[in-house]
């Protein structure tokens, strides 16, 4: 209850100063790239926009559906398998002890160093993009996810236990719902984190998408052109972020009151 | 009247996790009908002594029965209500209630008219569609209260129902239960810190004292039913909680210093 009026507040204020922020940054940048002096090296903020403006129809037509293409196939698969195996861990201590090791050390696989493999893989397609995507993403989806599970209360639990819940009730109906914000933050969590997968699986090898647009511009020396591609990519996440945002407020209502 | 509802007989438990056995050959029963309180002193095994009857625990050695039965061999006999309402916050009131009812596998068109008259007879029929949030401490205990009847057992376990709520509302609510009682005819247990709280309700007080608890002692409540708060004036009422409120402190003074 107090966290709600105090919210008003903490919401002009939470507005403003990251907006404050960026104005700032944006202007040192404008600052700094104008005494420099050298778009290879540092466009200016505007002109990156400009370059937006200019390159607009392959960004927007091709290059961006590409990678969003990629980013959101990344991303669902990384949920259905971290969803799955989280489940998985929670329902079976054998596997928890087994797979959590494994899942952590995924982690620590430099993506960029392995990506490559994927290209000799799978080529050109748009699987070892995918793949490089599910690699980053899917460790934090499933720890998050798993989380959620695990810290259902032992007492609602145990309540459930003494009306004579079995397991597969308690996990529809109490852990399952428990942890709908665990999956939510999971989702958010993981589109930045998707998208920088994807892009970086254009890097190494792709005939579309903006990874690989942001690229070929750099084989140019273009630098508006380098940015505008990476600017359209934070901004295509962000705008997705706020999506699943607004769909969580709109469906979890009660977490807050807990 | 004198048939027994639950029976310990010779009880013996200890956590794993504990040096000290919890109960030793512990023997007591509480007949049908009955409202017993039961006080003892901070971490006695008060709560402990539900968690056996719900077999969230495992005696080490002894039986309990429910209706002459070994609980082992039975299912949803006990209506339990924790100090915590463990209401679903992602469930509305009425839904809440009707938990009871899916884990009872009631069919589905039964459920919602008995989980409205339920409400109803808690006096809160207005707040069926309500979230669990939107009600006050009092209110939700009622909720919880009734969400323990819809359980559908004859024996209630109480566990420190009202501690957490303010003082007036903790008194009508314990006027409200002990019209519940008498109406509902259910056998009650009523673990409770309060000793006036105890006296008030109960028919009978259970002490449990020492570590082992090897034997608990058995107070009757010398008042009619039902009771009015002035008939705890009585000098014999007042000499009885000033030697149980002294034996409790004894008993609190003995646990620090071991
Ligand atoms: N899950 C557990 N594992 C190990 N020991 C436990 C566990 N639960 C309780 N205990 C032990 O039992 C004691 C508390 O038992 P219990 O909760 O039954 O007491 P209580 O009489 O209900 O206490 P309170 O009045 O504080 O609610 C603690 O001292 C602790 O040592
Ligand atoms: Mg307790």
């Amino acid at each position: 209850m107090k966290i709600k009026e105090k919210k008003p507040a903490a919401g002009r204020s939470g507005r403003t100063l990251p907006a404050l922020v960026i104005g700032g940054v944006l202007l040192l940048w404008q600052a700094v790239a104008m005494w420099i002096d050298a778009a290879y090296i540092l466009p200016t903020p505007v002109q990156v926009l400009q370059r937006l403006w200019e390159l607009r129809e392959p960004l927007f037509l091709v290059h961006l559906p590409a990678t969003m293409g990629i980013t959101g196939l990344g991303l669902l698969i990384s949920l259905a398998l971290g969803a799955g195996l989280a489940v998985w861990m929670d329902a079976s201590r054998t596997a928890e002890r087994a797979l959590y090791p494994l899942i952590v050390a995924s982690q620590t696989i430099p993506t960029m160093a392995i990506a490559p493999l994927f290209v000799l893989w799978f080529g050109y397609s748009i699987w070892s993009k995918v793949l490089a995507a599910i690699l980053i993403t899917f460790f934090p989806v499933t720890i998050t996810i798993h989380d959620g599970l695990r810290s259902a209360p032992r007492e609602m639990e145990e309540y459930m236990r003494t009306g004579g819940a079995g397991k597969w009730e308690i996990f529809w109906k109490l852990k399952v719902p428990w942890a709908v914000p665990s999956f939510f933050s999971a989702v958010r969590m993981a589109i930045p984190i998707c998208v920088i997968g994807a892009a970086i699986g254009e890097w190494l090898g792709a005939q579309s998408g903006l990874g690989y647009f942001s690229k070929r511009m750099m084989t140019q020396l273009d630098g508006a052109g380098v940015f505008a591609p990476i600017v359209l990519l934070s901004a295509a996440a962000m705008l997705v972020v706020w999506l699943v945002e607004r769909l969580e407020k709109h469906l979890v209502t009660w977490w807050k009151e807990m | 009247m004198q048939e027994k509802n639950v029976e310990f007989q010779n009880i013996t438990f200890q956590y794993p996790e504990d040096s000290q056995r919890m109960f030793e050959n512990l023997s007591f029963s509480v007949a049908r009908g009955e409202f017993v309180a039961v006080v003892g002193a901070s971490g006695c095994g008060k709560s402990t002594l539900f968690r056996l009857i719900n077999r969230l625990e495992e005696p080490e050695a002894g039986r309990i029965l429910v209706e002459g039965r070994d609980v082992r061999e039975q299912k949803g006999y006990s209506g339990f209500m924790p100090q915590k309402d463990l209401l679903m916050p992602w469930r509305t009131v009425g839904k809440n209630l009707m938990l009871p009812l899916e884990l009872r596998k009631i069919p589905k068109e039964k459920r919602e008219p008995m989980a409205r008259e339920m409400l109803r007879q808690v006096g809160l029929e207005d707040c069926w569609e309500k979230a669990p949030r939107e009600l006050s401490g009092g209110m939700r205990q009622r909720v919880s209260f009734a969400r323990t009847l819809l359980s559908g057992s004859d024996l209630l376990l109480l566990d420190e129902p009202f501690s957490a709520l303010d003082f007036l509302t903790r008194v009508s609510l314990q006027e409200w239960l002990a019209e519940q009682w008498e109406s509902l005819g259910k056998t009650v247990i009523f673990v409770t810190h309060d000793v006036e709280e105890a006296l008030y309700l109960a028919t009978r007080i259970l002490v449990l004292r020492g570590r082992p608890v090897r034997q608990v002692e058995s107070i009757p409540v010398p008042l009619p039913v039902p009771r009015r708060r002035q008939m705890l004036e009585q000098p014999e009422i007042q000499e009885l909680k000033e030697r149980l409120i002294a034996g409790l402190q004894r008993e609190e003074a003995a646990y620090y210093e071991n």
